[in-house]
């Protein structure tokens, strides 16, 4: 490797780190020390009981920024390990895929919240005396809300690799590890990436919830952008808030510019397919980053390990050695673990019903099941009051490519911006002017959970070819018949898209959203968010399990029989 | 008689179609690959061709048979085997030089000794200045010239050819040939053996030693011949004139019946894949000069720059519908071909529609059935349920496709996308929408 550096100009290979080095070097310094001291200040003594204090100073909001920050990179890491190792077994035992992609969609439909109440009390029984535990809570909290569409976006990556590459890496005597590194990984990268920053944003929505721990009873705040909305919120000031939301502003903008915008223009060179359209990404950071010596030298450390360990894990044997020829699956393994599997579902089920029948009884489950139709009726007519504004607003912005470019921006920053920080503002209202919770604390379910309707709608009437354009205004379409042969038609399959995640994040918004407090004020409105939100608050464990349960259901059963097949159906019949 | 590098010994393979009923891709292939010599296999699409040279490559399995690489059993590729792959198959992330280096990083080679490998067979195949390069920013030519070094870089034993260049333009797909043809009679190469798979005729005289032709359903060597020809070959030259012409003969004889000895066609046989339009423009052709109703194979392909995947499935089509006589390479007009080719529009439609019913029982099924049909319409899954005893999955939906289309053509049932409904024709009471 040591001839490669002749590619380099003179100044650059003789001195020793050179000018982009330098400069990059406090950045570097300050983000070591920062993460180093956040961490440090994660693991501190700490009794049950004792109250953290959390300032409305505004001087300490960096410091608090920080801490949030870290914690849902952290979650972000984890989301990272458990959707590889998700995704690998998923994908390359079959096994394991029958019991792991049902087991997904199910953890998937699983209010965020609900995990928060369930878990808090086992992970602080892990570290006694430490915060750590409670950090680990809320870290898995936030993890819960970013790790599923990971790891099923990575699992698709890896069962939908082009076929021949796979057959040329195996061809070409790639071993497992290499094939990993050489081809899945690559090819899962771009979907991953973009999912990683839906994660991300999306956790935002859920910092308050799983900062402000408040489970059967014990209220503990972690120093946090979190907890210092919900103080603001104890002590109703509005002014706090504000602060609150220019530094999370501020966060935002930075992990994009740091983290994410870097990694997307690395990742531009995985994208599979060549269409010239596709806009490139561009990074200030990773330009400078690709100037420096020193930190480009860590980079290439990395290769060269990554290269060795191809050395170390290759394929030893080829197509004629014995060892290739598989072994045939035996079908008393399969059977037993079909059977397994059964006796298990088997068992829980009838741990459920007695579970029911001895906790809570069969009336409250009726009761529960009626809450949910509520929140169900909300969540739809919600969906499709915001299809009637974003849809056509979408379409318009859509087909002026000047203005989608810049509103995409503003849009994305708009999904990542938390909905829940406009609570008070409705509550207020509705206390002001005496409204029904039932209706006016609606819009807050999908006033994050929107913006995914207009993306995709822009995405959609972007793609409408320039040609059909043409023809619709030549042969003149216009009013009614415009709309229901030409731009509805276009749209639809990115409409349904955006409906699908609108959806399962207004269920998931519907624990907050239901449930509203303001100082000493609350809201409620009558669904199965705000039982959950209420059984949480009181610390009752099996009305929680029921509340989350039933939401289960409800979810499953609307994304089987309404979503996935709008879906297929779009897929089939309307695309270009 | 050269040394038998891969040995396929009544070899079987089927596929389970999703129903689970089996479908017999290949029945008993027997085929030998020798030291110093280029095969190519032609064949109509889904003959089984494709399976064969997976199955020499080790990523599909047999069901049946011995398939023995250098008289050992081949479980799975091999390393002395290498592949070159119609959509090229490069890794898009990696650069040509990385690309071209994968299997030597594979193996373990040492990365000074894998550059230089590399760097040797990157300047022989046309590709120097190109090493830093991502595939995008090539050209299809340029690709699969990387998809060519990457195979012989490990310097294969055998090398194969899966169409590799059926996805280039024909210029630069039969330069990227000449050249590899070159460094084969230079022995610039060390590989030993070459296996092509075709469905260009030319392509496949130009290279090959032999020429094997495979028969579909199931797939078995129909027919081989021998090519002595020394090379470079004159693709202009009366003897490869010969041969080709010979090809296209065989290649059309007895898939469809001639004009005397008229044989039933099965209700769940395969229909040729041939468009309306280019069925129509085909005939019109031949009524014109200079063919005048009558015209040799190549020829036509030739003038009317449609490749063998496109002409013959067209002609095919034409002779079934006794548009057509199929014989010796040679396709002439019937005296139905010119009275449709001089019709006017609604004319031409009820001509097809009329022999459509009479030569292909699926239509002429699919019409009884919607007549007896108080409502006039029927389920397509019913249909493909019934293609699907002999056919698998994708072919059944295909042939099923060619009846719908040849059906509107004719008039004969209409069907309905979104619904999937096939129905009889709206009478004039009968309009709904």
């Amino acid at each position: 490797m040591a001839d490669q550096k002749t590619f380099f100009p003179r100044q650059v290979v003789e001195a020793s780190g050179n000018r982009w080095d330098w400069a990059l070097l406090p950045l570097v310094l300050v983000v070591i020390v920062l993460m180093a001291f956040g961490a440090r200040q994660m693991a501190t003594p700490y009794q049950i009981g004792t109250e953290l204090p959390i300032s409305l100073d505004m001087t300490y909001l960096p410091y608090y920024l920080l801490r949030t920050t870290l914690r849902m990179f952290m979650a972000l890491a984890a989301s990272l390990v458990f959707s590889v190792a998700f995704a690998v077994l998923a994908s390359k035992y079959r096994t394991a895929e029958k019991f792991l992609v049902p087991m997904l969609d199910i953890l998937q439909s699983i209010p965020i919240l609900g995990f928060l109440s369930i878990t808090v009390t086992g992970f602080i029984a892990l570290f006694p005396g430490s915060l750590f535990g409670v950090e680990c809570a809320a870290i898995f909290a936030i993890f819960t809300s970013q790790a599923w569409n990971m790891a099923f976006s990575l699992y698709q990556s890896f069962r939908n690799v082009p076929p021949e590459l796979a057959e040329a890496s195996r061809v070409f005597q790639l071993s497992g590890w290499q094939r990993f590194w050489r081809l899945d990984m690559p090819f899962a990268m771009p979907a991953l990436l973009w999912n990683m920053m839906m994660s991300m944003s999306g956790g935002w929505f859920f910092v308050v919830a799983s900062e402000a721990i408040s489970v059967s009873n014990q209220n503990i705040k972690l120093p946090g952008i979190g907890s210092y909305i919900a103080v603001a919120i104890e002590a109703k000031d509005l002014g706090a808030i504000g602060l609150a939301v220019g530094a999370m502003l501020i966060g935002i903008l930075l992990y994009d510019q740091l983290f994410f915008r870097p990694l997307l223009a690395w990742a531009d060179k995985f994208r599979f397919e060549e269409i010239g359209g596709a806009q490139e990404q561009s990074s200030w950071l990773l330009t400078w980053l690709r100037r420096t010596e020193r930190l480009q030298s860590l980079g290439d450390g990395f290769a060269s390990l990554l290269n060795r360990s191809f050395g170390l894990f290759r394929r030893h044997h080829d197509g004629t050695s014995i060892k290739a020829r598989t072994l045939e699956p035996s079908q008393n393994m399969a059977r037993t673990w079909d059977a397994v599997l059964a006796a298990l579902i088997l068992f829980a089920s009838w741990r459920l019903a007695v579970f029911i029948h001895t906790e809570v009884g069969w009336s409250e489950v009726g009761h529960v099941f009626v809450l949910g139709f509520y929140t169900l009726v909300r969540v739809m007519l919600l969906i499709l009051l915001a299809a009637l504004i974003w849809v056509p607003v979408g379409i318009w912005i859509g087909m002026n490519p000047k203005i989608a470019a810049r509103v995409q921006a503003v849009a994305q920053f708009l999904a990542a911006f938390p909905a829940n920080l406009m609570f008070p503002v409705f509550v207020l209202g509705i206390v002001h002017f005496k409204l029904t919770p039932d209706i006016w604390l609606s819009p807050l379910m999908i006033f994050g959970t929107q913006w995914y309707l207009l993306f995709n709608v822009i995405a959609g009437a972007s793609t409408i070819p320039t040609e059909l354009r043409f023809a619709a205004r030549n042969i003149g379409l216009r009013g009614s018949l415009r709309w229901r042969r030409y731009l509805l038609p276009a749209v639809f399959p990115s409409f349904v898209t955006g409906a699908i995640t609108a959806s399962g994040g207004s269920w998931n918004a519907s624990i907050v959203s239901e449930y509203v407090t303001w100082g000493d004020t609350t809201v409620q409105a009558h669904g199965i968010g705000s039982y959950i939100a209420e059984m949480t608050a009181s610390g009752d464990f099996p009305r929680i399990a029921l509340g989350i349960g039933v939401m289960c259901v409800y979810v499953m059963t609307l994304n089987h029989f309404v979503w996935r097949r709008l879906y297929r159906m779009a897929e089939d019949r309307m695309h270009f | 008689m050269n040394q038998t590098i891969v040995n396929l010994k009544g070899v079987s393979k089927s596929f389970s179609s999703a129903d689970g009923a089996p479908r017999t891709v290949l029945d008993q292939v027997d085929f030998t690959l020798r030291e110093r010599e280029i095969v190519a296999l032609l064949g109509q699409s889904g003959s089984g061709k494709s399976t064969l040279l997976r199955i020499m490559a080790g990523l599909v399995m047999a069901d049946g048979g011995e398939v023995l690489y250098r008289g050992q059993p081949l479980y799975g590729p091999a390393r002395g085997i290498s592949m070159v792959f119609q959509s090229f198959a490069l890794f898009p992330w990696l650069t040509v030089q990385q690309n071209v280096e994968i299997g030597l990083e594979a193996r373990g080679v040492p990365a000074v000794e894998r550059e230089k490998r590399a760097e040797k067979v990157i300047a022989m195949i046309g590709l120097s200045g190109f090493e830093g390069a991502l595939p995008r920013e090539l050209s299809g030519g340029m690709r699969q010239r990387v998809g060519i070094a990457r195979a012989l870089v490990v310097d294969p034993d055998v090398l194969l050819m899966d169409e590799a260049f059926s996805a280039l333009d024909v210029l630069t797909g039969e330069r990227l040939r000449d050249d590899i043809l070159e460094l084969w009679e230079e022995e610039q190469i060390s590989t030993k053996a070459i296996l092509v798979v075709s469905h260009n005729i030319q392509e496949a005289i130009m290279m090959a030693d032999r020429v094997l032709i495979f028969a579909s359903d199931p797939g078995r060597v129909r027919y081989e011949m021998k090519v002595d020809l020394p090379r470079p070959r004159d693709a202009d030259s009366a003897e490869v004139r010969m041969l080709v012409d010979e090809i296209y003969a065989v290649m059309t004889a007895g898939r469809v019946r001639t004009g005397k000895t008229v044989e039933p066609m099965r209700l769940d046989e395969r229909l040729p894949e041939a468009d309306i339009s280019l069925m129509e423009g085909l005939l019109e052709r031949l009524m014109d000069e200079p063919f005048l109703g009558h015209a040799d194979l190549p020829q036509l392909a030739e003038e009317t720059e449609l490749t063998d995947e496109e002409l013959l499935p067209a002609a095919e089509a034409l002779a079934l519908l006794e548009f057509a006589l199929l014989e010796g390479g040679d396709v002439a007009l019937t005296d139905l071909g010119k009275q449709y080719v001089a019709a006017e529009y609604v004319e031409r439609q009820a001509l097809f529609g009329k022999q459509l019913l009479k030569r292909v029982p699926l239509a002429a099924h699919i019409q009884h059935s919607l007549l007896q049909d108080p409502s006039g319409e029927i389920k397509e899954e019913h249909f493909l349920a019934l293609l699907r005893d002999s056919l698998d999955k994708d072919e059944a939906e295909r042939v099923l496709n060619v009846a719908i289309e040849w059906g509107r053509h004719g008039e004969v049932y209409r069907y309905n996308y979104n619904t999937g409904m096939i129905q009889l024709p709206e009478t004039d009471a009968a309009e709904a929408v």
